[in-house]
């Protein structure tokens, strides 16, 4: 078991001009489970080849407990990547389908007889070893999948993307599957993938790039009640929080025409305007002329509560957010599911104070 | 949701198909069944307009972008199956939405490796599989395409005069980069490594493996015959000035590997007295292009060679060797090839290609030969092929001898045992 460090690490591929991962630092904890997040070309897989030692580091250093392994080939660093893509081997019995990486590393058979009868422990799949794949149930298959990673026993595993091409039903047992497997193994972990859903149910910390770099390394709480700045908050949570550019005033910000106090301070320097975000919890609903105005375009009913989906009534109102589609976002709200609005309808809303985001424009930045 | 269907070149015919019906009950009648690899997805072949196409049932994101990736390919020139059409927004019988499907050309004459292992086969099959897998790895890696899963499965073969051509059939984890870092490559021979050493353990676990190397240590020569050619394709050579033959004999080296060299990097140093030189674009089919300009046969790079050779053979042999190329190969084609290739009787076309069939014919002549210890005209070697060894080959334009069922696909995870 081990400490993972990414000490600046910056990787510059030949011919760009700019680092595809730019001065990595994040700490991951021995025993942490580690989840590397961020949309498709944000430097996910790079770092996590870089850790593998399978990615020259152009500057900065990675460390794997004390020892500097920036410069170590992959097979002197003891970590494990495990496969996106499996197969199982009919022929081969489930034992031999877990054991034969073993075999091509030179481990000696009682060794390996000795680990893979440990992973089926671990897997209950002891009275399966026999078998041929062709018996077992598509869950068992997982497992034995998971079987061949375990038996490795690495002092860090690397996934990159392990769950991509599972159906839904299956991706969500799967994704339990390996949580909870990591906490009884307590082998750090570093899992890349580019789904938040995933990384939040997942990570102990989540650690979310974009454009190579680093944005927020935290808990899926922080990172959830706290986000870093606004790329952050428009990535993690899901409806996604609802981002607003807003004019300042003396004494705060005016939202529609709901006045919102903030301290002047902490807006001190943002210019005119700033943007505000709140989840869609936070929102406070109400048909008296309070806040902004909005048309309801679709209410999603989900029994206690319910999603109310809307557009800004004054067209040059933007809603901030993540990706291209920014313009058609819609304004989310959660409301009691016995008192939602009719479709159509005109509603007024405004952020709950005590858990407003308030971003500078400019650059992003959460402001206090 | 409505079907759609996303094709360069849509045959409405594949409107026929049912697509309200996961592919895994699809009925038999429109099947064809052919062998195929091991997969996680649900792959089925079906008769269409006169052509066998591949289905494989997955997700409609994933489907679209492998579709993308294989067109990519394609232009790229890449040995590849051709992408065919996308469906997705498919819906049940029952209302249920199901994953879309990716259609791919069936490539003709190709065998998966499974396939070729429930022949009866030469000694060093399992090599000569993973020498054509090195070829297609390094000029994937030259295009910049990184595979991420790089496999026996994911590859499919055509004889190519008594060795194989390997063609790219699952591009599902790939990324299509300007150029590939030296970490991406040795990542995709790591998996490369792993994935062919358990494919050939599956085989001897089956009983099918003839060799008598273990599969640990055949695996382990992908990583050789890769970096050797990688080496020779890409790597730098510092020469002598005095010694300027060997840029002429670096070429040469290519070509017989079969690359021509399109861009050449030659420095001197500062005092002059040696010369750098490296390979900066090469392309492969050397063989095959001079052969299709010199006779219009399109054929892989090793039947190329073979008939090239044939080719110079003929030259010599009828004293043409100061006469137009051209001439001389055209005249080879009238006299030589085609009526050796159109002597097979039509029932048994299906059985080889006719160039692969040619380079059999020279071999059976040579055997003849040898045998009976004195030159035998190439009539009697085909008469004697047709009769006593084509008929005992399996049809492999597209493979109907073998059982499906006797090579197991792993389908879906959410399959029942
Ligand atoms: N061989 C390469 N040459 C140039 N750029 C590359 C190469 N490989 C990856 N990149 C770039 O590096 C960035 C990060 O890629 P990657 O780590 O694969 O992202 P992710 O895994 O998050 O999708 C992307 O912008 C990608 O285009
Ligand atoms: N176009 C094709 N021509 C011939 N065989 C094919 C074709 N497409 C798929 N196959 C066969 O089906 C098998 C599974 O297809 P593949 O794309 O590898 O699925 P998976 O993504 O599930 O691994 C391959 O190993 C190959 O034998
Ligand atoms: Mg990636
Ligand atoms: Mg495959």
């Amino acid at each position: 078991m081990a400490t993972v460090k990414f000490d600046q690490a910056t990787r510059i591929y030949p011919g760009n001009d700019t680092p595809s991962v730019d001065r990595l630092d994040i700490d991951v904890a021995d025993g942490e489970f580690l989840v590397l997040v961020g949309p498709s070309g944000c430097g996910k897989s790079t770092s996590l080849r870089m850790l593998a030692g399978l990615e020259e580091v152009n500057d900065g250093k990675i460390w794997i407990g004390d020892r500097d392994v920036t410069d170590l080939s992959p097979k002197d660093r003891d970590v494990a990547m495990v496969f996106q893509n499996y197969a199982l081997y009919p022929h081969m019995t489930v034992a031999d389908n877990m054991g034969f990486a073993l075999k091509i590393a030179g481990v000696d058979k009682g060794e390996i007889r000795k680990r893979v009868q440990e992973a089926a422990g671990i897997l209950d799949l002891t009275d399966y070893l026999e078998r041929k794949p062709k018996a077992l149930s598509g869950g068992q298959r997982q497992r034995v999948a998971m079987g061949r990673a375990i038996v490795r026993s690495p002092q860090v595993f690397l996934m990159d993307e392990p769950l991509s091409n599972l159906d839904a039903k299956l991706r969500v047992q799967t994704r339990t599957q390996i949580a909870s497997l990591q906490r009884r193994l307590g082998v750090t972990t570093v899992y890349v993938t580019h789904d938040q859903i995933e990384a939040m149910t997942m990570g102990d910390r989540i650690a979310l790039l974009k454009d190579g770099i680093l944005q927020q390394c935290a808990t899926p709480r922080e990172m959830y009640d706290r986000p870093n700045n606004v790329f952050v908050a428009g990535f993690i949570g899901s409806p996604a929080m609802n981002l607003v550019s807003v004019p300042v005033t003396e004494d705060g910000v005016q939202f529609g025409s709901h006045r919102l106090h903030v301290d002047r301070s902490l807006l001190g320097s943002s210019g005119n305007e700033v943007i505000v975000g709140m989840r869609p919890e936070d929102v406070e609903v109400t048909t008296n002329e309070d806040g902004l105005e909005l048309i309801v375009d679709v209410v999603e009913e989900l029994g206690a509560d319910a999603y109310v989906y809307a557009t800004p009534a004054n067209p040059d109102i933007r809603l901030e957010g993540v990706g291209d589609d920014a313009l058609a976002k819609p304004f989310i709200a959660r409301v009691d599911g016995r008192r939602v609005p009719d479709k159509g309808s005109k509603i007024f809303v405004y952020p709950n104070p005590d858990h407003m985001h308030v971003f500078n424009k400019e650059s992003g930045a959460r402001l206090g | 949701m409505a079907l759609e269907i996303t094709a360069a070149r849509p045959d409405p015919a594949l409107l026929d198909l049912p697509w309200r019906v996961p592919l895994e009950e699809w009925p038999e009648d429109i099947l064809a069944a052919l062998p195929r690899g091991i997969s996680r997805h649900v792959v089925r072949f079906v008769r269409l307009s006169g052509r066998v196409l591949a289905v494989k049932e997955i997700k409609a994101d994933l489907a679209r972008r492998e579709y993308e990736l294989l067109r990519n390919l394609n232009r790229l020139g890449m040995p590849c199956v051709e992408p065919f059409a996308v469906i997705s927004g498919r819906v049940g019988a029952d209302g249920r939405e199901l994953d879309a499907c990716l259609v791919t050309r069936h490539l003709q004459f190709s065998l998966p490796y499974r396939a070729l292992y429930s022949q009866t086969l030469r000694k060093g099959t399992a090599t000569r599989l993973i020498d054509a897998l090195a070829v297609l790895l390094v000029r994937l890696h030259l295009a910049g395409f990184w595979w991420g899963d790089v496999s026996l499965s994911n590859t499919l073969f055509r004889r190519d005069a008594g060795a194989f051509a390997a063609y790219l059939v699952d591009a599902e984890t790939g990324e299509l980069r300007q150029r590939l870092s030296d970490g991406q490559r040795e990542h995709d021979l790591d998996i490369a490594r792993i994935n062919i050493a358990g494919e050939l353990m599956d085989l001897e676990a089956g009983g099918l493996l003839q060799e008598d190397r273990d599969p640990v240590a055949v695996s382990e020569r992908i990583m050789t015959r890769y970096r050797e050619l990688w080496g020779e394709l890409t790597g730098p050579e510092l020469i002598d000035d005095g010694e300027r033959w060997r840029v002429e004999d670096r070429m040469r080296r290519l070509n017989a590997l079969g690359f021509d060299v399109d861009e050449l990097e030659i420095t001197t140093d500062l005092d002059g007295t040696s010369i750098r030189i490296q390979p900066k674009v090469v392309d492969a089919g050397h063989h095959s292009r001079r052969l299709l300009r010199l006779t219009g046969l399109d054929v892989r790079e090793n039947q190329a060679r073979r008939l090239l050779n044939d080719l110079d053979a003929f030259t010599a042999g009828t004293g043409r060797q100061g006469e137009d190329e051209e001439i001389v190969a055209h005249e080879w084609l009238t006299r030589i090839y085609e009526p050796v290739t159109r002597r097979v009787p039509r029932g048994l076309v299906a059985k080889l290609e006719p160039a692969e069939l040619f380079h059999e014919v020279l071999e059976h002549r040579w055997y003849l030969a040898e045998r009976a210890r004195h030159d035998i005209p190439i009539e009697e070697a085909i008469d004697d092929y047709v009769a006593s060894v084509l008929p005992g080959k399996p049809d492999e334009q597209s493979v109907l001898g073998v059982d499906t069922r006797e090579l197991p696909v792993i389908a879906g995870p959410n399959a029942q045992p």
